[in-house]
């Protein structure tokens, strides 16, 4: 049963991790614009 | 197409050319690459620019024809710190990333300007610029040069209430999802346990770890329907998010309490994957809702325009309607909306009242008649003088009718609703005899018998049957979102499936609401050379010559007298006192006159005409067994004429705005459900008594707001498209709930008997969820035969 000392607190770590990154992404705006971000990442400055 | 369009090479079947910018055929027959001197401005600014790569990123799609700026935006812009000004524009035909690419590009070669950033999802354009505001309008004029309609942003961000809430379920559906998968994890851990592999001290931990991670994420995410319950209670009723917050708090008390006494079975799980589902429903309903209300606002903003305002010194200014003060003095333009109401103080002319009153035919006026907002001139340009603004106008007096016959709708209760009244109540008396029966007459200690109770709650908290309406509602609304058709009230489909009745509006319903040719005394001959000269002026009269003949090449040096007609050398399109005609014969309708040397004039008349797929839109209502009336403000002539074309057997003409609210008063007390469909804003009142109301794109704002579901396009159609699915969409939604429901009886004596171990509830919880979801999505499946837009 040791493991679940590591396991358990690395697990939710990581679930942590991955909700805070979400919230930050959602205030930081990206949720914003699917559309045009998945339009945007095409053509990034290469002016002719 | 497109390659004719990127590489200006002829295209393959030489017949027809395609301007290199707006991919528009060209009219004339010189071998220009552009069909109007904008487009190719617009090209030469972006070449200038070095983005020419945008013809080339456009893919499919083409770019637009500029339009003159006739907006002014300077007051719309708002100081943003040390000599910063801000800006929030809605761009029409922000359509694909390369227009995206483009205006951002562009607009930061700019050294002016220190941001500028396109959503590609809200069309929305946010400027940010050092200087005055009175720049404004030149940054925004670079980008209609482009071919980019733009529009402010305001009349859009007042659903910024509903973006806030929309981001606040999709935070608390975020923590409830990252709670239900961890406490998930560690459940299926504690229920594989149950054989015995798994200690005591174990098990309690891991509630107590399910305890740490379920309970904040139920405070945090379960607060819109906590909140949404209490204002229920305090209003003295009951919903669906009563039974819902009284289950999740009890399964969170009695399993802390089950923690706490190391004992076997805790309903965190359910608890949290109960709102997890929920909040997934209401999230996209919510968002389903949002998106409809945003494009109707959108179209609105594009429609809202400045008003020309001749000042003292007999210099012209645009300014915003909404700051027009009674005594301005406004130029009112071939064309052009009157922008407030006003009387007229020079010029007599013709002015289109559709919107107003529904009459078809162009009310004549001349110094001292009164006008109102929202009225089109059709001929010479007049002055107005501002009598009335705000509060006072004619439109604040619609409002007011709308808002008294609202109050009389807003005591429909929605279905789900409805069951919840009933439901919860049954629910609650259930869980608690449960509770009594296993304490009092089976002996068990409270807590016991409090355990089960709450697994009586858990399986009876309506997760199927709280999903059951939205879903279904979210997938009818996005299959008509997709033909065009936008839902902006949330219980429209429930009210739109139990209508019997019909009462249509003609002109702007019934008819297109714009004038279209209907007589011509002359050949096609000179029909074609009357559009080639009108292609040239931006009149309604003209623009719907032009639409009469698409193909005709447009003359070049044509002159505009304004107010007067089209002058090319000798021949003449206009007014008959423009052509020189002097007796000629009055029918009430618009006309324009083509005068040759060498010919007979030519006279074509024009009118409202009904629109193409009206007779079949009535004839399908007809044959869904409903009764189809038409109620118009317009002559009896005339009603009785479209009527008849219609194939509408009952007709009433020159009701008034407030009649019209009567008859629908009248059509609800003889008990029938009326769906009213209107455009004008002598139909607001109506459309808001109404049981249930559709109104097209093209209507008048106030209208708009007062109806249920907006429809775009020509078709009359997808008012006969809205009534089916929604009644499928009820249909389902009564499936739905008989599913929920049966689901709930056959688990209920299993939980009364304490039968049901959390194990259970997750999974019939989760099954029937499915099946709800699944049963919903059948909707989507059949697709729309044809697209409106």
């Amino acid at each position: 049963m040791d493991s679940l000392l590591i396991l358990v607190p690395a697990a939710l770590t990581l679930g942590l991790l991955a909700l805070a990154a979400f919230l930050w992404a959602l205030r930081n705006g990206q949720y914003d614009d699917p559309d045009g971000a998945a339009g945007r990442i095409l053509f990034d400055d290469d002016d002719e | 197409m497109t390659d004719a369009a990127l590489f200006a090479l002829p295209a393959p079947v030489p017949a027809v050319q395609v301007c290199v910018h707006c991919g528009e055929s060209i009219r004339g027959a010189d071998d220009s690459l552009f069909c109007c001197a904008g487009c190719a401005s617009a090209h030469a600014i972006i070449g200038a620019a070095g983005l020419g790569s945008f013809y080339r990123r456009l893919e499919e799609k083409h770019a637009h024809r500029p339009v003159p700026l006739d907006t002014e935006f300077a007051s719309y812009a708002r100081p943003a710190g040390t000599g910063e000004t801000e800006l929030d524009l809605l761009v029409e035909g922000l359509d694909c990333p390369a227009c995206v690419w483009l205006l951002e590009s562009l607009l930061a070669r700019n050294p002016a300007i220190t941001r500028a950033r396109a959503h590609l999802s809200t069309r929305r354009l946010s400027l940010r610029w050092r200087g005055p505001a009175s720049d404004a309008d030149g940054h925004v004029g670079l980008v209609a040069a482009l071919g980019f309609r733009p529009a402010p942003y305001d009349v859009v961000a007042v659903a910024a209430d509903d973006d806030r809430e929309a981001r606040e379920l999709l935070r608390s559906l975020a923590v409830a999802g990252f709670a239900a998968a961890n406490v998930m994890l560690l459940s299926v851990a504690v229920w594989s346990g149950h054989d015995g592999s798994m200690g005591d001290a174990t098990r309690t931990l891991f509630h107590w770890l399910s305890a740490a991670i379920a309970l904040p994420a139920v405070a945090y995410a379960g607060r819109p329907f906590f909140r949404s319950a209490v204002a229920a209670l305090r209003a003295g009723r009951t919903n669906m998010d009563v039974p819902i917050s009284i289950g999740v708090t009890l399964a969170c008390v009695v399993s802390l309490h089950e923690a706490r006494v190391g004992e076997q079975h805790a309903y965190f799980d359910s608890a949290i994957t109960l709102l997890f589902f929920l909040l997934i429903g209401r999230y996209l309903d919510r968002r389903a809702r949002g998106r409809a209300r945003h494009a109707v606002r959108a179209l609105l903003a594009l429609t809202s325009r400045s008003a020309t305002v001749v000042m003292a010194d007999g210099t012209v200014a645009s300014r915003r309607v909404d700051r027009l003060v009674p005594g301005d003095s406004l130029l009112v333009q071939a064309g052009e909306r009157v922008g407030a109401d006003g009387v007229v103080s020079h010029g007599r002319s013709a002015l289109d009242a559709a919107l107003i009153s529904g009459e078809s035919v162009p009310v004549s006026v001349e110094p001292g008649a009164k006008v109102f907002a929202g009225m089109v001139n059709l001929g010479v340009p007049i002055r107005v003088r501002v009598t009335a603004t705000g509060e006072r106008t004619l439109l604040s007096e619609i409002v007011r009718l709308v808002e008294a016959a609202e109050r009389g709708r807003s005591r429909f209760v929605a279905i789900a609703d409805r069951v919840a009244r009933a439901y919860a109540p049954v629910v609650h008396v259930t869980a608690l005899l449960t509770f009594l029966g296993w304490m009092l007459l089976g002996g068990l200690a409270w807590d016991r018998a409090l355990l089960i109770a709450t697994a009586v709650l858990i399986i009876t908290c309506p997760c199927a049957l709280a999903l059951a309406v939205p879903v279904v509602q979210v997938v009818a609304s996005t299959r008509l979102l997709r033909s065009g058709v936008l839902l902006l009230s949330p219980t429209v489909l429930e009210r739109m499936a139990s209508v019997d009745h019909v009462v249509l509006d003609k002109t702007g319903t019934l008819t297109l609401g714009r004038p279209e040719l209907v007589d011509s005394s002359g050949d096609g001959q000179a029909l074609r050379i009357a559009a080639s000269l009108a292609a040239h002026s931006r009149h309604p009269l003209a623009q719907a010559l032009v639409r009469a003949v698409p193909d005709a090449a447009a003359l070049e040096g044509v002159i505009e007298h304004p107010g007067q007609g089209l002058r090319h050398g000798d021949v003449r399109l206009g007014s008959a006192r423009f052509c020189g005609i002097a007796n000629r014969e009055d029918d009430g309708r618009p006309e324009l006159w083509l005068a040759r040397p060498g010919a007979a004039p030519v006279r074509f008349a024009f009118a409202d005409r009904l629109r193409p797929d009206a007779a079949e839109a009535v004839a399908a209502l007809q044959r869904e067994g409903l009764a189809v009336e038409l109620l118009s403000g317009d002559r009896p002539a005339a009603v009785a004429r479209a009527a008849a074309e219609a194939g509408v057997m009952q007709w009433r003409a020159e009701t008034s705005p407030a009649g019209k609210a009567e008859r629908l008063a009248a059509l609800a007390a003889q008990g029938r459900r009326v769906l009213m469909v209107g455009d004008g804003l002598n139909d607001a009142p109506a459309l808001a008594a109404a049981h249930a109301s559709i109104s097209p794109a093209t209507a008048a704002e106030a209208t708009q707001n007062a109806a249920d579901v907006v429809f775009q396009g020509d078709a009359l159609l997808a008012v006969v498209e809205i009534l089916r699915v929604a009644r499928r969409a009820d249909r389902l939604v009564r499936q739905n709930l008989v599913l929920a429901l049966l689901y709930n009886f056959s688990a209920v004596p299993l939980a009364i008997l304490g039968a049901v171990t959390p194990l259970i509830a997750a999974v019939a919880m989760s099954s029937s969820s499915l099946l709800v979801i699944g049963n919903a999505l059948r909707l989507a499946a059949r697709a729309p035969r044809r697209e409106v837009r």
